[in-house]
């Protein structure tokens, strides 16, 4: 397997579900060659960090207002 | 009624299905509860798109209208809140397309670009790159780098692997076949990777706090 097919194949390697002899291959490329496993290591951190940090929050007081919005305009399109 | 649905098939009737139904009859407590549930998603998922918050607010509330006037459409073999992040998205573009006058956005703009196909920064991260940053600081950066990627990586990115939706399911909220989605989520992760690598690899802090401000 090359670094290529590795990287086409690294959100089947994300994937935890994703066993079996795809899997065992994958694993063989690993064990060679460490700059795919530094890319599908810092790749798993970027996903990580980016589900962990809420970036965009929707503070109470503007959900609130929004909510009221939206039901709103709902009510006033007469349907 | 929910009995004979569920007698249809052996799937199990998703909560929402039973809520759209009754909306469609003209019960806005069961419409807003399915605002209630998924407002925070969408307004998300708008401002990664849209990037300012007024912006946002405005698309959270057309999407909302847009799906309570269109309820009728909603086929059902597709779960809601796929249908509710389509139009969202599409609202979101609508909104982009606005405010940049005169230029086109859509979700193929800038994609056939070559960056990150090919991972450059081998080096390795540290072990806790997180503890390198504060909150608000570690918020900053993970904003800049998700808002330097084209609108069609960075969507794909925000709705498979920020908010959990399948491949399938990013697809159809979309509009984009399976492959297409694949190749743009691996585009987008190896570009913000590439681009964290700065911030995140070791012995990277001091050279990082540069580049925040
Ligand atoms: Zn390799």
């Amino acid at each position: 397997m090359t670094c290529t097919e590795f990287l086409q194949k690294l959100d089947e390697m994300l994937d935890p579900a994703i066993a079996g002899p795809l899997r065992a291959e994958l694993q063989q490329h690993l064990h060679c060659c460490e700059h795919c496993e530094i890319t599908l290591n810092t790749t798993r951190k970027t996903i990580e960090i980016y589900r962990k940090h809420e970036l965009y929050e929707l503070p109470d007081d503007l959900r609130e207002r929004l909510h009221q919005a939206i039901l709103a305009k709902c009510r006033a399109c007469g349907k | 009624m929910s009995s004979s649905i569920q007698s249809q098939g052996t799937a199990e009737v998703h909560p929402d299905v039973l809520l759209v139904e009754q909306a469609r009859r003209g019960d806005m407590d069961a419409f807003e509860k399915l605002v209630r549930q998924y407002e925070r998603q969408v307004f998300r998922i708008a401002q990664h798109i849209v990037q300012n918050r007024e912006d946002a607010e405005d698309v959270v509330q057309d999407a909302f209208l847009k799906a309570y006037e269109k309820l009728d459409q909603f086929q059902g073999n597709s779960k809601f809140y796929t249908w509710l992040v389509r139009i969202a998205v599409n609202e979101a573009l609508m909104r982009l397309r606005k405010r940049r006058t005169g230029r086109m956005v859509s979700i193929d703009e800038d994609v056939e670009t070559e960056e990150g196909s090919m991972p450059r920064d081998l080096a390795d991260w540290g072990p806790d790159p997180e503890a390198l940053y504060g909150q608000s600081e570690m918020a900053e950066i993970l904003r800049k780098t998700i808002q330097g990627l084209p609108p069609g990586f960075r969507v794909v990115f925000v709705l498979r692997d920020v908010e959990g939706l399948s491949t399938e399911e990013t697809a159809e909220s979309l509009g984009l076949s399976i492959p297409a989605v694949k190749s743009r989520l691996l585009r987008a992760r190896l570009q913000l990777r590439e681009r964290l690598a700065r911030y995140f690899r070791k012995g990277s802090r001091g050279k990082a706090q540069d580049g925040v401000k």
